[in-house]
């Protein structure tokens, strides 16, 4: 079985490096968005990737910060999950950029009155918090995996970076540091979570975008995918199965996601009313054509179909069973790439002034969008490589199953 | 000047004998018409050329530092009368406008604002703005500074229709500059909103912000890739904000947002913009409208200025009338 998805996992590799030649390559000649619907799936993914990671990160933090005891088992687990996400959406945004040799100089010369320049200063606040969180959550285990041969105990030697004290005093400040570094991280991810339905939010020329409930329906969906992945992960992946507290964990993790995609879609369901019944009709043409327009089964079939109705039952069927509500986990978590992706394009194939798209007609100009291949499969590299770093991360950092002391 | 305005005078002249003749006189044949006509046209055409060049070349001077005595005029002046030219109204306002520009590049930066005026009741369509525009920018599929708009209204046979060039409309308030996560795009002292190629990032937030639709992507395209070569058209250099841009690899403006700039490059060497100049139905003026007494200041007084989506407040440089 290991063998099989290796293998899997490889090809997809493969595919996913064609696309990243052919980004390199051939720049953004081969990509599917348009001078009038500029942004498209990676700024989707990279949105959907953003929010995973406060997800994970925020729930971890239910366990560090606000003593949340049912998730307990979940806190490192969510800490790697945040960490991996986080360096996925980074390399999405990347792969973006119409100069990916510039990007430093978000930080030499930031213009602090664009949110895109705030986000970049608080990812990377967060990521320095997360990466300490994460470390000084496990640093005892490393410790203890570092005696010892093999790959792991190399790792994990070069990762204590020769604190091996595993004296309680020692113990009892790296849960000390957790707890203030989780203190620390957990208005950063809501910061920037928000932050990027901001980014949107001020767009006026948009008005699909240029509504306050986007910000928060961006933090609640991160909540909910967050807590998706995680009740897909702890379902499939954590290494003591099958017992009862197992069952507790995933039950929780579950009912939490479910009560935070009630909540998303309340929030969804009132900006597609706004925009229908907007009386200047204009303005709901974003919504019209996320309902019926050429993409209108990313909505349907995705958003409402498998992100949510499906979803929905397998979490409320009475007795699911662990892997049931783990898929309905790692629906909801896939599936919300559509939504962003229906935040996006939406919000861009509405032209800003009437007669604009037959002013000048040419494919670059075109007031519509579809992910060309090479986006496909740089997505799929992002997504496959994220796969892997975490299945790295879980198999030679000791994040699985609970912190001992706290046993 | 003059002797210019004497050929051009005769040229004409030679035009409507051969017309009067034609319509005057079966005698004539068609050929003896045509070829009398040829002669007329090109005679005229000649002038003009040599008239427009000459009154180019008398603003070029003036703009350069350490340029001809032309440069004698005070510092800034607006002409008190433009150049008469008999029978053209347009030619008699692109040399009023021309000698404004050149006063205009006398004062300081920030004292200067540059502004358009399109007269859409003089607009064909013709779409010329357009294509100059494209030429003298050297922009690739995908980005076009001043597409025109075209409307249509009524039922036939009372039918209209409008034309609205859009430029970028250089706002006081640009939606676009506050985004720019790292500065490279701004408005200058002198009002137009420009962008440094160098430091763009081509994060594309800027385009989402416009809400004018007026900026594009360098996708990195030609538009003769798939033919037997890329024309070397597509590779010599543009001049944006004076400098030299090869579009090649993925060197900038290749990977950047790309806009009008009111032809800053042109401006500075005392030239009108490649839109203005080429406007056959003379329907787009452009000049300094913070100089007292300019053609476009005198024209945005009438009652029937008015900009585009005027209620955002962005407040823009580009006026239309009609």
């Amino acid at each position: 079985m290991k063998r099989i998805w290796a293998a899997l996992w490889l090809i997809l590799l493969a595919a996913g490096l064609v696309g990243v030649y052919e980004r390199l390559a051939q720049g953004h000649r081969v990509a599917g968005y348009t001078s009038n619907v500029p942004w498209g799936l990676w700024v989707a993914l990279y949105m959907s990737l953003m929010g995973l990671s406060a997800g994970a990160f925020l729930l971890s933090n239910l366990a560090y910060v606000f003593n949340v005891k049912a998730l307990r088992r979940v806190g490192r687990l969510g800490l790697l999950t945040a960490l991996v996400s986080l360096i996925a959406a980074l390399f999405a945004i990347w792969f973006d950029l119409g100069h990916m040799a510039r990007f430093w100089k978000v930080f030499l010369r930031p213009n602090f009155a664009s949110p895109m320049a705030w986000m970049v200063w608080l990812y990377t606040a967060y990521f320095v918090t997360l990466a300490g969180e994460l470390w000084y959550a496990i640093r005892a285990d490393l410790v203890r995996a570092a005696d010892g041969d093999g790959i792991q105990a190399r790792v994990a030697r070069r990762l204590t970076f020769g604190n091996r004290d595993l004296t309680q005093q020692a113990m009892e400040r790296d849960a000390h540091r957790v707890r203030l570094l989780g203190t620390i991280g957990v208005p950063l991810a809501i910061a920037f979570n928000a932050g990027s339905g901001v980014l949107f939010a001020v767009v006026e020329a948009r008005p699909y975008w240029n509504s306050a409930v986007l910000p928060i329906l961006f933090l609640v969906s991160a909540l909910t995918t967050g807590g998706a992945l995680l009740t897909f992960l702890v379902a499939f992946l954590t290494r003591d199965k099958g017992g009862e507290t197992h069952r507790q964990t995933v039950a929780f993790l579950g009912r939490l996601t479910l009560g935070f995609l009630v909540l998303d879609l309340l929030l969804q369901v009132s900006e597609l009313l706004v925009g229908l019944n907007t009386t200047v009709p204009g303005h709901g043409d974003a919504v019209r054509w996320m309902l019926a327009g050429p993409g209108w089964w990313s909505f349907w079939l995705v958003t409402v179909l498998a992100g949510a109705v499906v979803p929905i039952v397998m979490l409320t069927r009475r007795g699911a069973s662990v892997s049931q509500m783990g898929t309905a986990g790692l629906l909801i978590a896939v599936s919300f790439v559509a939504v962003r992706l229906n935040i996006v394009v939406p919000g861009l194939v509405v032209p800003p002034l009437a007669g604009l798209p037959a002013a000048y007609v040419e494919p670059r100009l075109a007031f519509h969008y579809a992910p060309s291949a090479m986006e496909w499969l740089v997505a799929l590299f992002i997504v496959i490589v994220g796969v892997g770093l975490f299945h790295l991360g879980r198999n030679v950092l000791p994040v699985a199953g609970e912190n001992r002391r706290e046993a | 000047m003059t002797a210019l305005r004497e050929a051009r005078g005769g040229a004409g002249a030679v035009g409507t004998e051969a017309v009067g003749a034609a319509s005057g006189n079966g005698v004539t044949s068609r050929r003896d018409l045509l070829r009398k006509a040829g002669v007329a046209l090109a005679a005229v055409a000649v002038a003009e050329i040599l008239e427009t060049s000459e009154a180019l070349s008398v603003v070029h001077a003036e703009a350069l530092p350490g340029g001809s005595s032309a440069g004698a005029k005070p510092a800034v002046s607006v002409p008190a009368a433009p150049l008469a030219s008999p029978g053209s109204e347009w030619r008699s306002n692109v040399l009023r406008m021309q000698d404004e520009l050149a006063a205009a590049l006398k004062k300081p930066l920030a004292e200067r604002r540059w502004g358009m005026v399109i007269d859409r009741r003089k607009c064909v369509g013709c779409m010329s703005c357009t294509v100059a525009c494209k030429a003298e920018n050297g922009l690739p599929p995908g980005v076009v500074y001043r597409p025109v708009i075209e409307e249509e209204m009524g039922t036939y046979p009372a039918v209209g229709r409008r034309f609205t060039p859009r430029p970028c409309m250089q706002c006081e308030n640009p939606p676009c500059v506050p985004v720019c996560p790292v500065h490279a795009t701004y408005r200058q002292p002198d009002g137009v909103v420009v962008i440094d190629y160098e430091q763009c990032i081509g994060c594309r937030y800027c385009i989402t912000a416009c809400p004018y639709g007026a900026r594009g992507f360098d996708f990195g395209e030609y538009y003769t890739t798939r033919t037997p070569e890329v024309q070397p058209y597509e590779l010599s250099p543009s001049h944006e904000y004076g400098k030299k841009w090869v579009r090649k690899g993925e060197r900038s403006p290749v990977g950047n947002a790309r806009k009008c700039q009111f032809c800053l490059h042109r401006l500075n060497a005392g030239m009108l913009p490649a839109c203005v100049t080429t406007c056959i139905g003379g329907a787009t003026y452009f000049g300094d409208l913070k100089l007292a007494g300019s053609l476009v200041s005198e024209m945005i007084g009438q009652e029937s200025a008015s900009r585009l989506r005027d209620e955002l407040g962005t407040r823009p440089a580009v006026y239309y009338l009609g």
